[in-house]
């Protein structure tokens, strides 16, 4: 059996699992320290399955702890950054684009070294250890252990990043290293972006990562545990503690992988409604399908794929206003259970009108009773209006798809949705988050750039899929489960000869053995 | 002459990005470098042709090659320096300027980091208005003014001087020389004197750029629809909204090829529009008839926030806006349209101006 648990910023939900079924489930508030949520919740499902501890084989945690901490500019460790690329990128340092508070935080310290490789392979400058070696002393004299490296061209060759933590380990042993080859993709800023902010968060996450570690002890869980990267595929606990930046958006995507396992269906759009916040995602061959332009994370440019979602204003905590009508967007949010008048308070939110409209009952029902049914039934309208236009944005075609509604408040849904051929509210619909995380798989992604002067399209796509693979072996897939889920070609222009960037994400279920974590390099 | 700030450079990005009409690569990388430059270096010097001497040496400067390249091998910046240096030096007389060869994507933004490091002028004119994928595709070559001499240097230090008999012989060489570099190089070429400037290049560019991105900005910031602030400030025409249903790509010669297939929404529901891209848009079919053609510009922005997108970025499932307006005028006298006719780029119709088609 698999425990799913999901910490949002509102709640943490909890749900056990047996193979494809829900056991129990369970909402908990978020906790300041995020352990004791993720203990309660846990507790709580384990208690109401009654089954023993011992039971469990696995444990999947989804957060946006990292990605908060980054935000709100708390517990970052400050980092050094080393780039190899002389004489080329001199004229826009590491860090060049950050925020000045968080670059202050980090302590913008950064050094460029010689070496990096072209987009062919071929070496920009020989690579001088002498130099390497000299720049690791200053950053130990300086007293600093958290350190990015990052090279020109690393997905096509990491050599010299690879030989670059080698010499910084001789002068610093513990060194807390990230290279940039580890965790991105194509595009040096965003990519050296990544791997600073990940050794940033390297001592936040040993802590957290402990603190899961300590709540499983503490209910006798033996079972290993994973946490959940923003494509929706898993890393063990010992990997999470070294890759913490892979966290980042992980939350809409177990939403959604969630809503694909509880329904069944593969192609659909997603309406994923919360206390404060609508999201909307599109299931392509139940994956959700990805954001073209670049995310910025507490105002720094990375290139992680992040899922395509559109987010309107509108929860379960919406505020209403009449004359003339206005649903959210402030809500009450985390407040809904004390402020809502179901439930005693005095603010009239989108909840108390779905009770007055008679489709729910919830707390109080008789605190909503004097409603004007005119108003009820128009903020029903509107409710319905403002979710049908969201999800037209999201279609593809004017074809009707069906429509999976999961989330907490999902409750506001109570018609016809337009353009939607089905609407599904699966059974567990409100922890469908924790679902997904319970679900997930493992992953490995490959992107490089291939020469098909050299070698023909199908070689290269071959050799890129087996990439990929062997990264998603290495990450604790089962081989025999392995499946390339996404592939794209992106020709260079303005070029001859013929090159082409090819990236592909292979993604496979998790053997019964946990994964080694020395050579893990899943992908983001 | 007005002062350029790090505040104008964002804008100036944002306007070429629509000008680049999805090519020219995406002005991030050269926004930056232009910022870190002023910010380093001071404000730049923006002048118009008329405040200059008309025998001033004007020596425009930019990037070549793959833009994907120059997101992960950064510039040097010395290499733009230098391939500046060494054509004044081959040219035998000092340059008072720079300016742009292409007011549309990375280009736009380049000859700022070159005005801030050296301290000269730069002016406010372009050779393109827009964004094209080969070197002599200027309003420079119509006008008789030679690409060459040509000076490229790479971030090693290496410098390639060429004097050509012909503006194409210039983009057949240095096409093959920069794969050499690392599919990135960086340039020096058409040197014009002030005189022959105020007939040969597009006025006036750089700030319209600057006041397509404030329009944006502006309309962004006071939740006005941008699609329409970005037609208004572009004199333009919206020809489509709708979603991407197909996007196919295919690499010929070197060039990224291909079309994107959307279907209309709200007032364009039922309806079809086709557009062909060779690393820029060439052209837009709505329900198989021409709406828009090469040299006018076609731009694809986000329905949502008027963001331009890049034929790269093309993606299944975006809701865009696709809106069309007319290139300078100088695009339309016979010895330039002959350069970036529809027929030049394979398509057998006859040029007809996007707002004789909409206006």
């Amino acid at each position: 059996m698999r425990i799913g648990i999901d910490v949002g910023g509102t709640n943490t939900d909890a749900v056990l699992m047996d193979g494809a079924r829900v056991v129990s489930s369970a909402k908990t508030p978020t906790t300041a320290n995020v352990s004791e949520g993720i203990a309660k919740a846990m507790r709580k499902v384990i208690a109401d399955s009654g089954i023993d501890s011992a039971a469990i084989d696995g444990v999947m945690i989804g957060t946006t702890h990292f990605t908060n901490a980054v935000v709100e500019r708390k517990r970052l460790t400050p980092t050094a950054c080393i780039r190899l690329g002389l004489p080329a990128t001199v004229c826009l340092p590491p860090m060049v684009d950050w925020p000045q508070d968080l670059r202050d935080l980090v302590g913008g310290e950064s050094h460029l070294a010689h070496g990096g490789h072209e987009f062919d392979g071929r070496e920009i400058s020989a690579y001088q250890p002498d130099e390497v070696r000299d720049i690791a002393v200053r950053i130990r004299d300086a007293g600093l252990d958290a350190i990015a490296i990052s090279s020109v061209f690393s997905p096509v060759n990491a050599s010299f990043e690879e030989q670059t933590a080698e010499i910084v380990r001789e002068a610093i042993p513990d060194a807390n290293i990230t290279l940039s080859s580890e965790i991105g993709r194509i595009g040096l800023l965003e990519r050296e972006n990544a791997a600073i902010m990940n050794s940033c968060l390297r001592g936040l996450a040993a802590r957290t990562v402990d603190g899961f570690k300590a709540a499983l002890d503490e209910l006798q869980i033996r079972a290993p545990f994973y946490i959940s990267q923003n494509d929706g595929t898993l890393m063990n606990a010992d990997f999470a503690k070294e890759y913490p930046v892979l966290t980042f958006a992980s939350g809409p995507t177990n939403s959604m992988r969630g809503a694909a396992f509880l329904s069944g269906l593969r192609d659909a759009i997603v309406v994923d409604v919360g206390g404060t916040t609508t999201d909307i995602g599109v299931l392509q061959h139940g994956f959700p399908r990805p954001a073209a332009l670049a995310v910025d994370i507490g105002g720094v440019r990375t290139n992680f794929r992040m899922p395509d979602t559109y987010s309107i204003g509108l929860g379960g905590g919406s505020l209403i206003q009449s004359e003339p009508l206005k649903v959210g967007p402030q809500s009450v949010g985390y407040e809904l259970t004390s402020k809502a008048l179901v439930f005693g308070g005095d603010v009239l939110t989108a909840t108390d009108m779905i009770v007055a409209g008679g489709s729910e009952v919830i707390g109080d029902v008789g605190a909503v009773s004097g409603l004007d049914a005119d108003l009820v039934a128009a903020t029903q309208a509107r409710i319905m209006e403002m979710i049908a236009i969201a999800v037209d944005r999201m279609k593809t075609s004017a074809t009707p798809v069906p429509v999976i509604v999961v989330g907490g408040g999902s409750i506001l849904v109570t018609g016809e949705i337009e353009g939607a051929s089905e609407i599904i509210k699966p059974e567990h619909f409100p922890v469908a988050n924790a679902i997904g995380a319970a679900i997930a798989q493992v992953g490995g992604e490959c992107d490089r750039i291939f020469s098909l002067a050299e070698m023909n399209r199908d070689d290269a796509l071959n050799q890129a899929k087996a990439e990929a693979s062997e990264r998603a072996v290495n990450a604790g897939a089962a081989p025999e489960s392995i499946e390339i889920v996404d592939v794209e070609e992106v020709p260079l222009a303005y070029l001859p000869g013929n090159a082409t960037r090819i990236m592909v994400k292979a993604i496979g279920d998790l053997a019964g053995a946990p994964p080694s974590v020395s050579s893990m390099n899943g992908g983001n | 002459m007005r002062l350029l700030y790090e505040e104008h450079i964002e804008d100036i990005a944002l306007g070429a990005a629509v000008l680049g009409t999805g090519g020219g690569g995406d002005p991030y990388v050269g926004k930056l470098m232009a910022r870190e430059a002023i910010r380093q270096y001071g404000p730049v010097e923006l002048y118009t042709l008329d405040e200059l001497d008309d025998d001033d040496l004007i020596v425009p400067a930019a990037g070549m090659g793959a833009p994907i390249v120059i997101v992960e091998k950064l510039p040097a910046g010395d290499d733009m320096i230098r391939a500046f240096e060494a054509l004044g030096r081959y040219s035998g007389r000092e340059p008072r300027g720079t300016m742009s060869i292409e007011a549309g994507g990375l280009n736009s933004v380049m000859p700022i980091y070159v005005a801030a490091r050296l301290r000269i002028p730069m002016v406010d004119c372009d050779g393109m208005g827009r964004a094209f994928p080969e070197i002599q595709m200027t309003i420079f070559t119509a006008h008789g003014i030679t690409a060459s001499p040509f000076a490229m240097s790479d971030e090693r230090g290496n410098v390639l001087l060429m004097d050509t008999v012909s503006n194409a012989w210039v983009e057949t060489f240095a096409r093959s020389c920069v794969v050499h570099m690392g599919a990135e190089g960086m340039i020096a070429l058409y040197s014009a004197t002030v005189r022959q400037l105020k007939e040969a290049s597009i006025h006036g560019t750089i700030t319209l750029a600057e006041d397509i991105g404030k329009t944006v900005r502006n309309a962004r910031r006071a939740e006005a629809n941008p699609v329409d602030a970005v037609r208004a400030a572009v004199d333009g025409f919206l020809l489509f909204r709708g979603k991407i249903s197909d996007v196919d790509r295919r690499i010929e010669g070197g060039w990224n090829k291909g079309a994107a297939t959307m279907q209309g929404s709200g007032d364009y529901a039922g309806r079809e529009l086709l557009l062909d891209f060779q690393n820029e848009h060439l052209a837009a079919r709505i329900d198989g008839e021409f709406a828009a053609t090469v040299p006018d510009l076609i731009a694809v922005l986000d329905n949502e926030t008027g963001e331009p997108i890049t034929t790269e970025a093309l993606r299944y499932g975006m809701r865009v806006a696709v809106i069309a307006f007319p290139c300078a005028p100088q695009w339309r006298e016979p010895a330039a349209l002959e350069l970036a006719h529809p027929r030049y780029f394979g398509y057998d119709v006859d040029y007809v101006p996007v707002e004789e088609r909409f206006g």
